[in-house]
């Protein structure tokens, strides 16, 4: 039963997201703005956070590289946009575009990372810092041409963000769109990110989920049975790395713009304190625990808004989200670090 | 940087880390393409090793005592900006207000330190990673104190700083009544290049001071925590405690470097000067061939002199190479991120092999 109780971060975080709710509900915002807010935060952050799952269950670590994953998916919808793609098919046209640069990216960054064992968050810290800069420079470089990306006057490059309304923006998010009410509901969202999810749970069935998570739990017990522990690794990597891509292009997609140069330098943390968030008492996470920790960290962003808001201090929001995220980051490397040295 | 260190047939003699030849070579094709005047370099050098300098050497204990790089040197930056700050506030004038504003700084910088040394000491092995997360958790909460704290719950005695809805911190806040005070103190012109000699004698005497430290029991200590953390302990030192002194000692000292670069500087932004010090700092003392787990005072300054030189030609040498100062720019953040990973991964790659052997 001990399994099932909260832990201490969520507690915190589940008492203030009631207090919040309730202020909010007071300076009268409608539940149903709330939800609808949820539900695109929800669309806009969960397959990022999700892409964290099997690199930690197969031992390779909290993923701090997200940023590797990030500049494939843009890089994936930058060629599209420029070659043209429009509406729902070019989104996943993009998505499409994007996979061979994630797969072979994650191979890279999978080897690298099985090089740093046991030491691999910082690692892929900085792996992601630097490949953020790496595509900085081919940003400016890169010999893009439609008008709507580059700069309109002289200077060489592509705009720090490309707004995508003549492409697809929102094409995912509209597709099977129903109204209850007030409430939006987007189908196919759901349905394309419960796809993803769905085929990461029968991957988890399979042989080779399996060896994933025997790599994860127990190294040396797996390598005796014949697992390729370093193999098995990189195929992790791999996935995480290709469902971030995934993940950029729907955020992209939904939030209108793609953010290139300086944007996903710090793309990381946010996503590993949700799956933290979200916790597990064992080595192992699960979907529910990455599920439960976008929507907590989530609701969190969201209702510290309209509040922040009301003080007159709209800075308020970030600074809550900056201490929050680090200390939910700190406090799970504390535990992590506590169980290690027991064992 | 390019030739791996970690050559078996190297491992026995001592080998030179090639990382400051690199960046020199960097550095020199840079200054050709940019076409800028040496008197000019020299000039923003010799003032950028002025204001950075202590700031660097707050990075040397730390890896000495086994925690590698200290990205949290940033909560020292952020207490300096504190202490200008709280004297801005209470309107101390001239010398008063920097000798308040370094004690105050370093007050809570002693508090920081101790509190993030005994964080550290239950994450050994993480150390790295969990510094940079204090740094964005500091970030969080000296906004918070500045940004809605301060004018609220927080008195405010100088309403100029304040920001026009009468809560926060403006973004700039002028240093102008500390403004060449010490900075113009025995300033020597040969040919161009100013020296400004007392400032280049504190980064001096700093240096003095830590080579000092590191030949006293306290430094002898550290050296042993550093080496292996497992036989100190059984050699009667506590460990623990030791690690906390050297955190301590990290902060106060990029306490007292951000100190002097916002006054050389003459301003504070108060949201961004600290930004990116605990990165260029980290880039700083690879360059100058420090690694994770050795770090001497030359590599300090050698490593500043290459950085900031290369720091300052690039944006220049992209401008006339490529049309495009953006470039430079984006390619001196790289040499940042790229030097610390390569030093991450051919640190972590030398440990596992001795380990083997």
């Amino acid at each position: 039963m001990k399994k099932y109780l909260p832990h201490l971060p969520q507690i915190i975080i589940i008492s203030f997201i009631v207090t919040l709710f309730f202020i909010a509900l007071k300076i009268d915002i409608a539940a149903s703005t709330i939800f609808n807010d949820l539900v695109v935060r929800l669309i806009l952050n969960s397959v990022v956070v999700v892409s964290l799952i099997p690199m930690v269950n197969s031992g390779a670590g909290l993923n701090f590289g997200v940023p590797v994953g990030a500049v494939s998916g843009l890089l994936g919808m930058v060629i599209t946009a420029n070659a043209g793609g429009k509406g729902l098919l070019g989104f996943f046209c993009s998505i499409a575009v994007s996979m061979p640069f994630a797969i072979v990216a994650g191979a890279i960054y999978g080897r690298i990372l099985n090089k740093v064992k046991g030491r691999e968050e910082i690692a892929a810290t900085f792996i992601g810092f630097s490949i953020v800069s790496i595509m900085c420079l081919f940003w400016v470089v890169a010999p893009f041409t439609h008008p709507q990306m580059v700069w309109i006057l002289g200077q060489s490059g592509l705009r720090n963000t490309i707004g995508l309304k003549d492409f697809w923006e929102k094409s995912l998010y509209h597709f099977m769109q129903f109204r209850i009410g007030e409430l939006i509901i987007p189908v196919g969202s759901f349905m394309f990110i419960g796809m993803i999810l769905l085929f990461l749970f029968l991957f988890s069935r399979t042989k080779t989920g399996m060896m994933m998570n025997a790599a994860g739990e127990n190294e040396s017990f797996a390598r005796i049975n014949g697992v390729n522990i370093e193999g098995i690794r990189i195929l992790s990597v791999i996935i995480s790395t290709t469902l971030v891509a995934i993940g950029t292009c729907i955020y992209a997609q939904q939030y209108g713009f793609i953010e290139l140069y300086d944007a996903p330098l710090m793309a990381s943390f946010p996503a590993v304190s949700a799956l933290l968030l979200g916790g597990s008492s064992g080595k192992r996470f699960f979907l529910r625990h990455a599920l439960l920790g976008v929507v907590l960290y989530q609701s969190l962003y969201l209702l510290s808004l309209p509040v922040a808001n009301m003080l007159l201090m709209p800075q308020m929001a970030e600074i809550i989200r900056m201490i929050v995220t680090s200390c939910i980051i700190l406090y799970a490397l504390a535990k992590i670090s506590h169980v290690s040295e027991e064992a | 940087m390019i030739n791996s260190p970690i050559d078996n047939r190297q491992s026995t003699i001592r080998t030179i880390n090639p990382t400051p030849f690199f960046f020199a070579v960097l550095s020199i094709v840079a200054f050709y393409y940019s076409g800028l005047n040496l008197q000019f370099v020299a000039n923003e050098v010799i003032i950028r090793v002025v204001r950075n300098s202590l700031l660097v050497l707050a990075l040397v204990i730390p890896v000495i005592a086994g925690m590698g790089l200290n990205f949290s040197i940033i909560i020292g930056a952020m207490c300096a900006q504190a202490g200008w700050i709280i004297m801005l506030d209470l309107k101390v004038p001239g010398i008063y207000g920097i000798s308040g504003a370094v004690f105050s700084g370093v007050i809570i910088s002693i508090i920081c330190g101790y509190a993030i040394g005994t964080y550290l000491n239950r994450v050994k092995g993480r150390e790295m990673i969990a510094t940079i997360i204090i740094g964005i958790l500091g970030a969080g909460i000296y906004e918070f104190i500045f940004l809605v704290g301060y004018g609220s719950f927080i008195r405010s005695h100088n309403s100029e700083m304040l920001l026009s809805r009468g809560v926060g911190i403006r973004d700039m806040v002028d240093l102008a009544p500390y403004r060449n005070i010490i900075d113009k103190l025995w300033l020597m012109d040969i040919h161009g290049i100013e020296f400004p000699l007392f400032m280049l004698f504190i980064a001096g005497i700093a240096a003095v001071v830590l080579k000092f430290m590191l030949s006293t029991r306290l430094g002898q200590q550290f050296r042993a925590v550093g080496i292996d953390r497992m036989s100190a302990e059984l050699a009667g030192i506590n460990t623990d405690n030791t690690r906390i002194k050297a955190i301590i000692i990290s902060t106060v000292f990029a306490c007292l470097g951000q100190i002097i670069f916002l006054q050389n500087i003459g301003m504070v932004n108060v949201y961004t000067a600290h930004m990116n010090s605990d990165i260029f700092s980290c880039a700083a003392i690879l360059a100058g061939g420090a690694t994770i787990r050795e770090a001497k005072i030359r590599h300090v300054f050698i490593g500043i002199f290459l950085f900031h030189s290369l720091y300052i030609v690039t944006p220049q040498a992209g401008q006339n190479m490529f049309a495009n100062a953006a470039l430079g720019e984006y390619f001196r953040s790289f040499i940042a991120y790229g030097s610390i990973a390569m030093a991450i991964l051919l640190n972590i790659r030398v440990e596992r092999q001795k380990a083997n052997t």
